[in-house]
């Protein structure tokens, strides 16, 4: 790409006390781009967030993030971005229009043209008939929304989105992904964590695979799945217990195996055909699904984890 | 990375954006204002319908006075610094552990100075709605002295200024609720040692422990502005409460940043 990157970071560390919660990551974001940090509990994400927010400054390393220097230039670059934090954090003495507002005042936008923006967003998130409530009689979902109108409010170039769709229903996640697919479209660069592989799938045009404090993998959606996984994966499932030995007389079925608690994954180009096998050798599963692959698998793959329980 | 620290411990450009926000939260809650003019209102009754008639004139600086006269000025002096003490402790706390409401602001171009002056702005912006409302009942009973009394409005200010950065300044090292009932274990002492109720010459030789009370200063100051008397003296009485408010206000600025930017 030919466009000078919008962040750019180069072994950046960050250190609670002797805790090491971001371990030396190198990532560059560039303009138009939708970028995705994905990973378990406590890889990171909301720490390297934070550094690229200017709110954390960081313990080592280089960033910079539209060009400038987070600890100098912390305000200049915070009055261009918008952030979804992991926690709504509203402000709970206001109502949902108070909140934009004020927000907006904060970046010392004319009082007027803050109600404009306001009207405005909250049409964008479909939320204008609550402009008046206060935001805690509100559902987990609205506040997500309220938060990502918030964010919007300076009309910045940069998203940043820590989870921004965690615990809400699917319906509810829909909407949201909706609302940021637009934004995309429109040209904003989006930055975003989740712990969800078809939410990366969805939103991220590249991401980068995080686990205790570093960066395991790097690439589009399916170029990962392309080179830590195959086509497509067979799910069986045996009754409660029994995994580890249903699955000894099938381990060459298929070109890899993870036997999980609860299933065995079976990794194969054509599932079907693995299916095939499994019931040729009498070792019938209560119940299968053939699927394609997903991130799921490459994080599998890469950490022997998986991600969501 | 030190010096980074160190400028912008104190990087101000839009405090009053704080303030603004609290007229929104407060134009729907005015009624916690208001209710604040009654405190004023019983306690001078009190001293004018009660103490004033059972204890005589008072002899101070080789002046008589009488003691509602007196005692009048050191309660404003007094409401003032409750009324700062109570904004900036217990409503800032619940503002940095619950809320979160610092960590919104500071993710915009605002800094953890702006969110400290703006906070401490808005309680001395209380404090002055209540010291006039006090003045003006001291007056509609007949207890102010000399027109030189509006220059106690100031001074409350100024007061509120200083306890309100204190306030603040201690409540940033506070880890949970219990921390507060030290609170009124240092604030009862002030309000009742501070030169309130009887003057320095009757606590003999403890004088020197009174002045030591950041209370005692503002009493000095409004009871000074009732007369009408000047005196050089003032000026270091106001020299320790802007000492106070700009110690108190570095320390929050550089605790707010400790605590929500690491
Ligand atoms: N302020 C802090 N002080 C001490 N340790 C911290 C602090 N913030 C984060 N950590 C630690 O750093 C590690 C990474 O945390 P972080 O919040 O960045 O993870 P995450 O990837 O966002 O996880 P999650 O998916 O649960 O949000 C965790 O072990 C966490 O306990
Ligand atoms: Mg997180």
């Amino acid at each position: 790409m030919a466009s000078a990157p919008l962040i750019s970071a180069r072994g950046l560390v960050k250190r609670f006390g002797g805790f090491t919660a971001v371990d030396g990551i190198d990532v560059e974001v560039h303009p138009g781009e939708s970028f995705g940090f994905l990973g378990p509990n406590g890889a990171g994400k909301s720490s390297t967030m934070r550094m690229i927010g200017c709110v954390s400054p960081p313990t080592e390393g280089e960033l910079s993030i539209f060009g400038l220097d987070p600890v100098r230039d912390g305000r200049e670059i915070r009055s261009r971005l918008g952030v979804v934090p992991q926690q709504d954090q509203l402000d709970v003495e206001l109502t949902v229009e108070e909140n934009l507002v004020i927000y907006g005042r904060y970046f010392d936008i004319p009082r007027a043209e803050c109600r404009r923006r306001a009207a405005e967003l909250l049409d964008f998130v479909q939320l204008t008939e609550r402009a008046r409530s206060k935001v805690d009689p509100l559902s987990g979902g609205m506040k997500r929304r309220v938060t990502i109108a918030r964010s919007l409010i300076n009309e910045p170039s940069l998203l940043l989105l820590d989870e921004p769709t965690t615990g809400l229903d699917p319906q509810a996640r829909h909407v949201l992904w909706d609302r940021l697919y637009r934004l995309k479209q429109r040209g904003v660069t989006l930055v975003l964590t989740t712990h969800y592989m078809d939410e990366a799938e969805q939103l991220c045009d590249r991401l980068v695979v995080m686990d205790q404090g570093r960066i395991v993998a790097e690439g589009s959606p399916r170029s990962l799945i392309a080179e830590y996984s195959t086509r497509e994966v067979l799910e069986l499932r045996y009754s409660p217990g029994t995994n580890e030995a249903r699955a000894v007389p099938i381990a060459d079925v298929g070109e890899r195996q993870e036997v999980l608690p609860d299933r065995v994954l079976i990794y194969a180009h054509d599932g079907e055909a693995a299916l095939h096998e499994v019931h040729e050798r009498d070792a019938m599963p209560e119940s299968s699904l053939v699927r394609r692959s997903s991130l799921e698998d490459v994080f599998l793959r890469l950490t022997g984890r998986t991600l969501v329980d | 990375m030190i010096t980074g620290l160190a400028s912008s411990a104190l990087d101000l450009r839009r405090p009053h954006r704080m303030v603004e926000r609290s007229v929104m939260v407060y134009r729907r809650g005015w009624m916690v204002i208001v209710s604040g003019f009654f405190e004023p209102l019983f306690f001078l009754l009190s001293i004018r319908i009660g103490f004033g008639a059972l204890i005589g004139d008072i002899e101070v600086g080789g002046r008589t006075i009488g003691y509602a006269e007196f005692v009048a000025p050191a309660l404003m002096a007094a409401a003032a610094m409750n009324g700062a003490i109570f904004d900036s402790t217990m409503n800032v706390f619940y503002k940095v552990k619950y809320s979160k409401l610092y960590d919104s602001v500071l993710a915009t171009p605002m800094t953890t100075a702006d969110v400290a002056l703006g906070e401490i702005a808005w309680a001395m912006l209380r404090g002055l709605m209540y010291s006039v409302a006090f003045l003006l009942t001291m007056w509609a009973l007949g207890m102010t002295g000399s027109a030189w009394v509006v220059l106690a409005v100031p001074v409350c200010v100024l007061i509120g200024f200083a306890f309100a950065s204190i306030g603040m300044a201690v409540t940033s090292f506070m880890r949970s609720w219990s921390d507060f009932e030290y609170v009124p274990a240092v604030q009862v002492p002030l309000f009742l040692f501070s030169a309130t109720f009887f003057p320095l010459s009757q606590y003999g030789s403890w004088g020197w422990v009174v002045q030591l009370s950041p209370l005692y200063h503002g009493v000095a100051l409004v009871r000074g502005a009732n007369l009408g008397e000047w005196s050089w003296t003032y000026l270091g009485h106001v020299a320790v409460l802007v000492g106070l408010a700009v110690v108190g206000l570095t320390i929050t600025a550089r605790r707010l940043r400790a605590l929500l930017l690491s």
